[in-house]
C-alpha cells in the first residue's frame, strides 16, 4: 500500500491524471443510470432492482443494432424510443400493480422483472461476452503514458448532454411539472387534474429510456453479459442513497466522487477493494446524516 | 390385522424387489450401458455445456459404430441420460441424486465447470459412483480426497505458471537474467483464478521472479483500468490475467484502450472470448493457454490423432468452424470408461474404480494418467499466440514465440 503511494504521488504523478479521467468516465455513465432510478424512486416510491439490467438491455440492443450495421451512436435514440416503450408496456403489466402496495411488493416485483429480463437476454445472446467496436480513435499525452479513448469523451459528452435535456424537461414542460407535482403530493395534483396514473406511466418509461442511453455507453465502454446488470444497479442504489433522492446536482456530484473513489481504491488498496471502497462511501455518507439528522423531505427538481 | 401386515409386507417386497431390478436393471439395460450427467444446458453456462455434450455423443456414437464396450464376451453399447442443471450449483447435485437413486445410474460422466463439479463430486462420492469429469479444473477438486471422480484434464494451477518457464528459457537466450523479470498480474477473486494464481506465484518463486502487482479482480467487475495504469508505470516484463472469458475480453479491450506494451502478455480463455476477432489490435501475441492442441501428435484407434478427431466432429457438426478443447475433452472422458470397462470387464462399480485408478492410455487428447488424488498428470497445458492474422500458432519451445510482442495500437 505504501509503495503504492509512492508510486502515485512521489514516481509516477502523471498516473494522477490517468486515473482522474477514467473516474469521471466511470461517473458520468452511473450518473445518468442512477439518475434515473432517483426519479423512479422519488416520483413512485418504486425501488427498481431491475435497474441494472435495463441498462445491460439497451446495451444488448445497440449490440443487436450495431450487427445490421449502425454505428452504436446512430442507434442511441432508437434504443432510446425502443426503451421507452418497453418501460410503458413493463409499467402497465407489473409496475402499475403494485404501485399502490409497500415497498416490499414492489421490491419483489423488480426483482422478478430481473431475474426475468437475465434470462430472457441469457437466451437470446447466450451467456458469452458480447462488445461493441465504436472505431474511435485513442488520444495520448505525455509521451503516450495517457490514453483517452474519444468514444469515452463522447459518452461523457452525450451523458452530459442528456442529462441537461432532461433537466431542461423537468424544469419547463407541462409533463415535466406534472411530474414534480405528483412526486411532491400525489393527492393534491390529482385534485388538480392531473391524471398521475399517466404520469407515473411516463416517468417509468423515462427512466427506462435513460438507462437504454446509458447501456449504449456501456456497451462502447465495457463489455456485455446477460447477468452483468447486478453490477449497476448496486452502484445506481448506492449513488442516489448517498445523494437523496431527486437532487440531481448531488447525484451527478456523487457519482464523480464514486468514479474516482474507485480508481483510487484500485490503485492504492488493489483492485479486490475497488468495490468495497465505493460502499463503504455510501456507509460513511449515511451515518454522517444520521449524525447530522438531517431528515428532510426531498423532491424531484 | 394379520391381512393389514402381509399387504404390507408384499408391498415392501414387491418395493424391495423392483428397487433391486431397477438398481441391476438400469446401469446396464440389455446391452446399454448406461451413463448420467447433469449438464448445464440453460443458464450462464450453457454454451460450454452443449460442447460439453457434444463432446459426449461424439464419443459415445463413435464408439457404439465400432463395436462398442466388450465385457464378459458380449458387446455393449453406451447411452447417456442427460440432466439440465440450469447452471446451478444446487440443481446439478440434486439431479445427480436423482440420477443414482432413481435412474439407478451407477457410473457417471462430469458436468461443465469446476462450480458444478464441486457440487456434483459429494453425492457421487456418497454413492460410491466412479465420475470421469473433463471440465472442472480448480486445484481444490483434487484436495478433498475423493476416490471416485477422475479428470482428464490438467488441473488450473498449470494455466498460466508454464508461462513463465517458456519467459525464463526466453530470458537467457536474449542474455537476461530470468530472476531480472517482473510480473504484474490480476485474477478473478474465484476459486479457479486463484488457483492459477498459486501456480504462477510458486513457480514466480521457483524463477526468482519478482511480482510487483498481484491484483484480485472482483468478480463483477467489468474495469480493470486501475490495475493497468499502474501496469503502465511499473513497466513490467510479463502481464498475466485470468478471469474466465468476461477477464478476457475485458483485459482485451483495456489494454488495447491504454496502449499497454508489456513484452509478454497472458491470459486464459483466449478462445473463448474470441479476442482475436473482436480486438485484433491488442490480441497480437497474446499467449493462450489450451488444454488441447488440434495438430497434436497423439492418437488412439477410435478417433486417429487429434486433427482427424477435429475434423470428424466438423464433419458431424457443420456448425463448429472452430471446435472448442471444451468438446475434445468430453470425447476423451467417455474414451476413459470405455477402456476401464473392458480393463475391470466387469459392470462392479469397485472394480470400474480400480481399473479407472490404473488408467494409462494414450488418446487423441493426449496421455491420461491419474494421480491418487484423481487429476490427470500425464498431460501437460499447451500455448498458443495469437498471430496477425488472428490464428493461432502453437508454441512449444521459446522459440516459437515472438517476443517481445508487437504492439500495433
Amino acid at each position: 500500500m505504501l509503495d503504492n503511494l509512492q508510486l502515485l504521488f512521489v514516481y509516477a504523478p502523471v498516473m494522477n491524471v490517468q486515473m482522474i479521467f477514467d473516474g469521471i468516465f466511470i461517473g458520468a455513465v452511473f450518473a445518468l443510470a442512477a439518475y434515473g432510478l432517483a426519479l423512479v424512486w422519488g416520483v413512485m416510491n418504486v425501488k427498481n432492482l431491475a435497474q441494472g439490467d435495463f441498462v445491460i438491455m439497451g446495451g444488448y440492443m445497440a449490440f443487436s443494432l450495431y450487427h445490421m450495421g449502425m454505428h452504436p451512436i446512430a442507434a442511441l435514440p432508437i434504443v432510446a424510443v425502443l426503451m421507452f416503450l418497453f418501460g410503458w408496456v413493463s409499467y402497465l403489466l407489473i409496475i402499475k400493480r403494485v404501485i399502490d402496495n409497500d415497498m416490499f411488493v414492489s421490491l419483489l416485483a423488480t426483482f422478478g422483472l430481473s431475474l426475468f429480463l437475465q434470462q430472457v437476454m441469457n437466451l437470446i445472446y447466450g451467456p458469452e461476452v458480447q462488445t461493441i467496436d465504436s472505431k474511435f480513435p485513442i488520444a495520448t499525452m505525455f509521451d503516450s503514458f495517457v490514453t483517452v479513448p474519444m468514444v469515452k469523451v463522447i459518452s461523457l459528452l452525450l451523458a452530459g448532454g442528456f442529462a441537461a435535456l432532461i433537466v431542461v424537461f423537468m424544469k419547463k414542460s407541462r409533463t415535466g411539472q406534472a411530474i414534480r407535482a405528483t412526486a411532491q403530493d400525489a393527492r393534491a395534483a390529482r385534485v388538480l387534474g392531473i391524471n398521475t396514473d399517466r404520469i407515473y406511466a411516463f416517468t417509468f418509461s423515462l427512466n427506462a429510456a435513460i438507462c437504454g442511453v446509458a447501456g449504449v455507453l456501456v456497451s462502447m465502454i465495457w463489455v456485455l453479459q446477460p447477468f452483468y446488470g447486478i453490477v449497476y444497479s448496486l452502484r445506481t442504489f448506492a449513488i442516489v442513497t448517498a445523494a437523496g433522492l431527486g437532487n440531481l446536482p448531488a447525484v451527478i456530484g456523487v457519482s464523480f466522487v464514486l468514479g474516482w473513489v474507485e480508481q483510487y481504491a484500485g490503485i492504492i488498496m488493489g483492485a479486490e477493494w475497488q468495490i468495497a471502497a465505493a460502499v463503504m462511501v455510501l456507509l460513511g455518507v449515511l451515518v454522517w446524516r444520521q449524525i447530522q439528522l438531517r431528515r428532510q423531505r426531498q423532491v424531484v427538481r | 390385522m394379520y391381512k393389514k401386515y402381509s399387504v404390507a409386507f408384499g408391498a415392501a417386497l414387491a418395493v424391495g424387489v423392483a428397487g433391486l431390478a431397477g438398481g441391476a436393471m438400469a446401469k446396464v439395460e440389455g446391452d446399454t450401458i448406461i451413463l448420467g450427467s447433469a449438464l448445464s444446458l440453460t443458464g450462464k453456462y450453457s454454451t460450454n455445456g452443449f460442447h460439453t455434450q457434444k463432446g459426449y455423443d461424439f464419443a459415445v456414437d463413435r464408439i457404439n459404430s465400432m463395436g462398442g464396450v466388450k465385457v464378459g464376451g458380449k458387446s455393449y453399447k453406451l447411452a447417456i441420460t442427460y440432466y439440465d442443471d440450469e447452471s446451478t450449483p444446487s440443481r446439478a447435485s440434486q439431479l445427480t441424486e436423482r440420477l443414482i437413486q432413481q435412474d439407478g445410474v451407477e457410473f457417471m460422466l462430469g458436468p461443465y465447470s469446476t462450480t458444478m463439479t464441486k457440487a456434483v463430486a459429494p453425492v457421487t462420492e456418497k454413492f460410491k459412483v466412479p465420475m470421469v469429469e473433463a471440465e472442472g479444473a480448480s486445484r481444490s477438486l483434487f484436495t478433498q480426497g475423493y476416490r471416485y471422480m477422475f479428470a482428464v484434464l490438467s488441473t488450473s494451477e498449470y494455466y498460466l505458471a508454464p508461462v513463465l518457464d517458456i519467459m525464463a528459457d526466453k530470458a537467457k537466450a536474449i542474455g537476461k537474467n530470468p530472476a531480472d523479470m517482473r510480473i504484474a498480474m490480476a485474477f478473478e477473486n474465484d476459486g479457479f483464478s486463484l488457483d492459477v494464481r498459486a501456480g504462477v506465484v510458486d513457480k514466480a518463486k521457483e524463477l526468482g521472479m519478482k511480482i510487483v502487482i498481484d491484483d484480485k479482480l472482483p468478480a463483477d467487475l467489468s474495469d480493470m483500468s486501475a490495475t493497468l495504469t499502474k501496469t503502465k508505470a511499473l513497466k513490467p516484463d510479463i502481464l498475466l490475467v485470468s478471469g474466465h472469458s468476461k477477464g478476457a475480453a475485458t483485459a482485451a479491450r483495456q489494454i488495447e484502450e491504454m496502449k499497454i506494451d508489456v513484452p509478454l502478455i497472458s491470459y486464459t480463455h483466449c478462445e473463448a472470448a474470441k479476442v482475436q476477432e473482436k480486438f485484433p489490435k491488442s490480441a497480437q501475441g497474446v499467449m493462450c493457454p489450451t488444454q488441447w492442441l488440434s495438430n497434436l501428435p497423439k492418437k488412439d484407434k477410435y478417433f486417429g490423432d487429434a486433427a482427424k478427431w477435429n475434423s470428424d466432429f466438423k464433419k458431424a457438426y457443420p456448425e463448429y468452424s472452430v471446435v472448442p478443447y471444451q468438446t475434445a475433452q468430453a470425447s476423451a472422458a467417455v474414451l476413459v470408461f470405455k477402456d476401464a470397462f473392458e480393463r475391470a470387464n466387469s459392470f462392479d462399480r469397485d472394480k470400474v474404480r480400480d481399473a479407472l485408478a490404473a488408467t494409462n492410455m494414450e488418446t487423441f487428447y493426449g496421455d491420461i494418467k491419474f494421480a491418487p488424488e484423481g487429476n490427470n498428470i500425464a498431460k501437460p497445458m499447451f500455448y498458443r499466440q495469437i498471430q496477425s492474422d488472428g490464428s493461432y500458432k502453437p508454441i512449444i519451445t521459446q522459440a516459437d514465440m515472438a517476443f517481445p510482442r508487437k504492439a500495433d495500437y
